[in-house]
């Protein structure tokens, strides 16, 4: 079974949210998604200042075997994006939920209600 | 459907594989971390598990005869018994039904090894040939039943040395044999070995059938020995950066192998005719198979992407991946000819068109990067 943090939302696309007090949420991808990716070497990401509505491409991870599209979560602007991350892609595998991508400002702050609890996504990660 | 598994997939998930359907096989394509594994093969010793691949064996009165028509290397190259050829089987119409290695028994035993999945088809045309030209030979898989063999491939720089230690009657028969050379070594622990200075990493080592009943205890023996297993993924990563071809994915039933940079294998020089050889001569080469290397950031290479050269051409890569070894994307091109080593030509990756530099292959060799 896979580590999947109570406190944060996921999308059946394997990617976690978390809502920050800010009230941006910041996104990444689950300890499931970067298992079955393998050794990441590659992670592009959006520039800030972005609108996405969800569901839309918003950065690419690549591993060895293959690329990943990365979704918008929720509707909004990029706010944030973690360079850290473009220079060291493989601490995507070592800390999936450390290795953020991107912060979204939502266009709705109640978007973040409809994605999945820890439960729901136990039930898609396997 | 049930996929099909080695006599080794208890062995993998006793390790902890990351199991995958490899063209209709449960195979493990890594055990942890691909990465490591192929650094474990290029610096000191790694092992893979083959044995979805099919050894045939060809017996009978006249093998060589019949191989002299049946693929387009030449087997009159195989004089000494024990000696190892590759080479391209081909269709009527000049394109690849597999790539194969044969290896030279005597002159009554030629054995091969094909790929798993085209083993069912190349079987059939085997026999349908040995019908067509009367050759009475007996033509025998030995990946299922009673007579199953498995293949191990151990690999790297250090890979005979371990195998000699696990199995020390393979050491007389082989420390002086050349690369791509067989022995048959009898009364080992593991049974009959046949151990082959053959492999598709780019280093050293040897391929080592064994009995199906064997393949497990000899895996175990070889992981206590400090053999790292190593999955589908670093075999990928290690073959592509040797600048070797991948059936089904560099060449198949609809490719010219001229096109496909395996001309060195194709014998047009002798008169000795073959299937496929009068329509290669009347197509020729339309084509030509290059190395590239990635120059900007934006991605990896992968198979299916289109390559512009400067004149506007265009080619697709065939096999792309990132090179654990030279920590940059390569890929494998088929581009068009007058297309030159050292041009600069650009690769459509998603929304972008980044540059690469087209090379000579292979990339690496013996633990040694030979492009720049």
């Amino acid at each position: 079974m896979s580590n999947i943090p109570a406190d944060l939302k996921y999308t059946e696309s394997h990617e976690w949210v978390r809502a920050e007090a800010d009230g941006t949420v910041t996104v990444g991808i689950t300890e499931f998604a970067q298992d079955a990716l393998g050794d990441i070497v590659f992670v592009e990401l959006p520039k800030v200042g972005a609108s996405f509505t969800a569901g839309d491409d918003a950065a690419v991870v690549e591993s060895v075997k293959a690329a990943s599209d990365i979704y918008a979560p929720v509707s909004g602007e990029v706010v944030a994006v973690n360079d850290a991350v473009v220079g060291a892609p493989e601490s995507i595998n070592t800390d999936a939920y450390g290795a953020w991508l991107f912060k979204i400002k939502p266009s709705d702050a109640n978007a973040i209600n409809g994605l999945l609890d820890a439960a729901a996504y136990g039930n898609v990660a396997h | 459907m049930t996929l099909k598994a080695t006599p080794l997939n208890n062995a993998h998930r006793a390790l902890g594989a990351r199991m995958v359907d490899f063209g209709g096989w449960d195979m493990p394509v890594n055990y942890g971390s691909q990465i490591e594994e192929h650094h474990a093969v290029r610096t000191d010793v790694g092992m893979f598990d083959v044995a979805h691949m099919c050894v045939v064996d060809i017996k009978g009165a006249n093998v060589r005869s019949f191989l002299r028509g049946l693929v387009a290397n030449n087997v009159d190259k195989l004089q000494v018994s024990g000696k190892a050829l590759y080479s391209c089987m081909l269709t009527p119409e000049g394109t690849v039904i597999d790539d194969l290695i044969i290896y030279f028994i005597n002159e009554e035993w030629f054995r091969l090894v094909v790929n798993a999945g085209t083993a069912e088809k190349d079987v059939a045309w085997m026999n349908q040939q040995n019908e067509a030209t009367n050759a009475g030979l007996t033509i025998t898989q030995r990946r299922d039943g009673a007579n199953a063999m498995a293949l191990i491939a151990v690999q790297g720089p250090n890979a005979r040395a371990k195998v000699w230690e696990v199995i020390p009657q393979a050491k007389e028969a082989t420390a002086e044999m050349k690369p791509f050379n067989v022995a048959l070594v009898p009364g080992t622990a593991f049974g009959e070995a046949m151990v082959a200075r053959t492999g598709y990493t780019g280093e050293d080592g040897f391929e080592i059938g064994v009995a199906a009943e064997q393949a497990e205890a000899l895996w175990n023996a070889l992981n206590a020995a400090g053999v790292k297993p190593a999955g589908l993924g670093a075999r990928d990563t290690l073959r592509l950066e040797a600048g070797m071809n991948l059936y089904g994915q560099d060449m198949d039933e609809t490719v010219n192998p001229l096109d496909a940079g395996l001309a060195w294998t194709i014998d047009l020089v002798s008169e000795r005719d073959f299937i496929g050889k009068a329509a290669l001569l009347a197509k020729g080469q339309n084509a030509q198979f290059v190395g590239l290397i990635l120059r900007e950031k934006g991605g990896v290479l992968r198979a299916h992407q289109k390559v512009i050269a400067a004149n506007g051409a265009t080619g697709e890569i065939t096999s792309g991946t990132f090179s654990p070894t030279m920590q940059q994307a390569i890929a494998l091109a088929r581009v068009p000819m007058g297309v030159n080593v050292g041009d600069t030509v650009h690769v459509e990756i998603r929304d972008k068109k980044l540059a690469a530099t087209v090379v000579k292959l292979p990339f690496v060799r013996n633990g040694k990067i030979l492009v720049a």
